[in-house]
C-alpha cells in the first residue's frame, strides 16, 4: 500500500503543536521569571531568615525579610472565607442536585457561573464600603481595614465555585445508586449522605481545593479592605496584608527595577505560586479519580 | 414496636423536611447577599452615570472626573488579547482534539493547562513584569496588558474550544474522510465551522473576564490617571495605519476604579460605583451576548 503524506498538512501539524506547546511556555516563563528573580533576593537574604523572621518591613532602613506576617495574613483571610463559603456552597450543591426541581437548577446554575464573572475589585467595593460600615454597626471598635470583612467577602465570591463544582460531581452520580437507596426506603437526606455523598467526595474535594486556591490568590479584594500593614496577627478584626496585597502596595509605588524592594515581590510571587500550585495539582488528581469512576 | 418504627419514620421525615428548607435558605441567603450587592452597586453607581462622565477626561476634582481614557484603554487592550489569544487558544485545542497522540508529551500539555487555570492572576502579571517590561523593553504600554490577559486567557480558550470541538460527531470527520479530504481539509471545512458557536461562546466569557482584570496590570504598572488619549490608529498620511498606540500609556476601567476607591473622599466613591458599575453593564452585556451565540448555534445546528 503507497502512503503519500502531503508535506503542507505536516506543516500544519508542526504549527498546531507549536501552539498547544505555548502552555507549557507560559508555566516555564513563570517559573523561570519568579525563580530568576528570587535567585537573586536569596543571594541577600538567607532562607532561613525569609522562612523564620516574624517581621516584613522590606522597605524600611532596618529591613527584615520574614513571610510569616504576609502567610498569616492570607491563611486569615482565606480561613475566614472558607468558614462562610465550603458550608454554604455545600449544602447549596446538595440542594440543588438532590432537592430543587430541574427548573430551579437550570436557573440557579447558570446564574451561579454567570456570578463568576463580576470583576474582583467591585467585590473590593463591596467589602471596603458596603459590608466593613455594616459590620460596623455590630462592633463599632471594627477598623475600617480589616481582614474579616474582606474574607467575608471572598467567601461569598467563591460560594459559586464551590456549589457549581460540587453540583457537577453530585450530578455526575448514577441514578440507579440512588433509586436503589430510595427504593430501600431511606429518606433524601439519608440517601445523600450515605448514598451520594461518599460517591462524589472526590469530586467536592476538588471543588473545596479549587475554592481554596481562589482564596488564596484573591488579591483585589484583600488589597482594597484588609490594610497593607504587614502584621503576624491570626486575628480576623484586625488588618493585616496578605502576600497578594503585598505585591499589589510594591507595585503601585515606584520601586526601581533591580533594586531588592522590586525583587521581594517575585519572592512573595513564587511562595504564592507555589503554595496555589500544591492545591491545584492535588484538585486535578481529585477530579480525574472521580471522572474515571463511572 | 410498630410505634417505634412510626416514630423512627416520622423523625426521618422530619430531618428530611428540616433539610430540605436549610437547603433551600441557603441558596436563597447567597444569592440574596450577591444580588444586594450587585444592586447597591447600581443605585450607587446610577447617580453618577451620565454622558458627561462617559466622556470625560480623570480629574482632580471628583465632580468632573470622567471615564473616557479608561474605556478606551479597555477597549485597545481587549483588541490586543483578542487578537493573540484567540488563534493561538483554537490552535492549540485542534491540536489536543484531533492530533494529539496518547502520550506523555499530551498528558504535560494537559495537566499543564488544567493547572495554570489555577494559577492567581497577580502571578501573571508578576511575569509580565519580569519578561515583558524589561527584558523585552515594550515598557508599560497597550501592548505589554493586552499580552500579560492573554497569558491568562489562553488556558481557558483552550479548555473551551477543546469542549466545542469534542462535540462535533465522529461521523462528520468521516464522511468527510470518505470522500478524501486529508485531515487537515476537514478540519478546516467541517469541524471549525460546526464548533464555531462553541468557540466563540468560550471566547467572550474568556474576555469578560479579561475585562475586569485588575491585579496583574497592577504589577506592569498600569497608570491610572491618565489624561489623554492613546495615538490614533488611523492616520492622515500614508499608510494611514499606524500602531503607536500599542507602545503608548494607558488606564483600564478596573484600574481607574481600584484608584478612585482607595481615595478617601466620599465623593470619589461615587466615581468608583459609577466606573463600577460601566463595568459590571460591559461584563454582563459580554456574558448574554456569550449566552445568546451559544443558543443560536445549538438551535441552528442539530445532529
Amino acid at each position: 500500500m503507497m502512503r503519500k503524506r502531503n508535506p503542507g498538512e505536516q506543516i500544519i501539524e508542526a504549527l498546531l503543536l507549536l501552539a498547544a506547546l505555548s502552555s507549557v511556555g507560559i508555566t516555564l516563563g513563570i517559573v523561570g521569571v519568579l525563580l530568576y528573580e528570587s535567585a537573586v533576593f536569596f543571594r541577600e537574604v538567607s532562607v532561613i531568615e525569609f522562612l523564620t523572621d516574624t517581621q516584613w518591613t522590606p522597605l524600611f532602613a532596618d529591613p527584615h525579610y520574614g513571610i510569616l506576617p504576609l502567610l498569616s495574613g492570607t491563611m486569615t483571610t482565606t480561613g475566614v472565607a472558607l468558614a462562610l463559603a465550603l458550608p454554604l456552597g455545600t449544602i447549596m450543591a446538595l440542594y440543588l442536585s438532590e432537592y430543587a426541581s430541574a427548573g430551579v437548577r437550570e436557573t440557579v446554575k447558570p446564574f451561579l457561573e454567570l456570578l463568576t464573572s463580576v470583576p474582583t475589585v467591585i467585590f473590593g467595593y463591596f467589602a471596603l464600603l458596603v459590608v466593613t460600615p455594616c459590620l460596623q454597626l455590630l462592633w463599632p471598635a471594627l477598623p475600617g481595614f480589616n481582614m474579616l470583612s474582606a474574607g467575608l467577602v471572598i467567601g461569598v465570591m467563591i460560594i459559586p465555585y464551590i456549589s457549581s463544582v460540587s453540583e457537577d460531581a453530585l450530578h455526575a452520580v448514577p441514578a440507579h445508586l440512588r433509586e436503589g437507596s430510595l427504593a430501600m426506603g431511606a429518606t433524601r437526606m439519608q440517601t445523600a449522605f450515605r448514598v451520594v455523598v461518599p460517591s462524589a467526595v472526590s469530586g467536592i474535594a476538588a471543588a473545596y481545593v479549587l475554592g481554596i486556591s481562589r482564596a488564596i490568590g484573591e488579591t483585589m479584594v484583600v488589597a482594597i479592605a484588609a490594610g497593607m500593614q504587614p502584621t503576624l496577627t491570626w486575628n480576623p478584626l484586625e488588618p493585616a496584608a496578605t502576600v497578594t496585597a503585598f505585591i499589589v502596595q510594591v507595585s503601585l509605588g515606584d520601586l526601581p527595577h533591580g533594586s531588592i524592594g522590586y525583587q521581594t515581590i517575585f519572592v512573595a510571587g513564587l511562595t504564592l505560586f507555589v503554595v496555589t500550585f500544591l492545591f491545584n495539582v492535588a484538585g486535578y488528581m481529585l477530579r480525574t479519580r472521580y471522572h474515571r469512576k463511572y | 414496636m410498630t410505634q417505634d418504627m412510626h416514630r423512627l419514620i416520622a423523625g426521618n421525615k422530619r430531618r428530611d423536611r428540616f433539610f430540605g428548607w436549610a437547603g433551600l435558605a441557603a441558596m436563597v441567603f447567597a444569592v440574596t447577599i450577591l444580588l444586594l450587592l450587585l444592586v447597591t452597586l447600581g443605585l450607587e453607581g446610577g447617580r453618577r452615570l451620565s454622558w458627561e462622565f462617559l466622556t470625560s477626561y480623570p480629574s482632580r476634582v471628583p465632580e468632573r472626573a470622567g471615564i473616557l481614557p479608561a474605556c478606551v484603554g479597555t477597549v485597545l487592550v481587549m483588541l490586543v488579547t483578542a487578537v493573540t489569544s484567540v488563534p493561538l487558544g483554537v490552535a492549540a485545542a485542534v491540536y489536543l482534539e484531533e492530533y494529539a497522540p496518547k502520550s506523555r508529551v499530551t498528558a504535560v500539555i494537559e495537566i499543564n493547562i488544567a493547572n495554570l487555570a489555577g494559577v492567581p492572576s497577580i502571578v501573571y502579571g508578576l511575569m509580565a513584569l519580569g519578561l515583558f517590561v524589561y527584558p523585552l523593553h515594550l515598557g508599560h504600554s497597550i501592548l505589554t496588558a493586552g499580552l500579560t490577559l492573554t497569558l491568562l486567557c489562553l488556558p481557558v480558550v483552550i479548555i473551551v474550544a477543546r469542549e466545542a470541538i469534542r462535540t462535533v460527531p465522529s461521523g462528520i470527520r468521516e464522511a468527510a474522510y470518505a470522500l478524501g479530504a486529508t485531515k487537515w481539509q476537514t478540519i478546516r471545512d467541517h469541524v471549525l465551522p460546526y464548533s464555531t458557536g462553541g468557540i466563540l461562546t468560550g471566547v467572550i466569557i474568556a474576555l469578560s473576564r479579561a475585562v475586569g482584570e485588575t491585579a496583574p496590570l497592577i504589577t506592569i504598572g498600569a497608570l491610572s490617571f491618565i489624561a489623554f488619549l492613546p495615538s490614533p490608529p488611523v492616520t492622515a498620511t500614508p499608510p494611514f495605519l499606524s500602531v503607536r498606540w500599542l507602545f503608548d500609556p494607558f488606564a483600564v476601567l478596573p484600574m481607574q476604579m481600584f484608584n478612585w476607591i482607595s481615595r478617601p473622599q466620599e465623593a470619589f466613591h461615587l466615581n468608583a460605583a459609577g466606573a463600577g458599575l460601566v463595568l459590571m453593564l460591559v461584563t454582563l452585556a459580554m456574558n448574554g451576548l456569550a449566552y445568546y451565540i451559544r443558543y443560536r448555534s445549538r438551535r441552528r445546528i442539530r445532529w
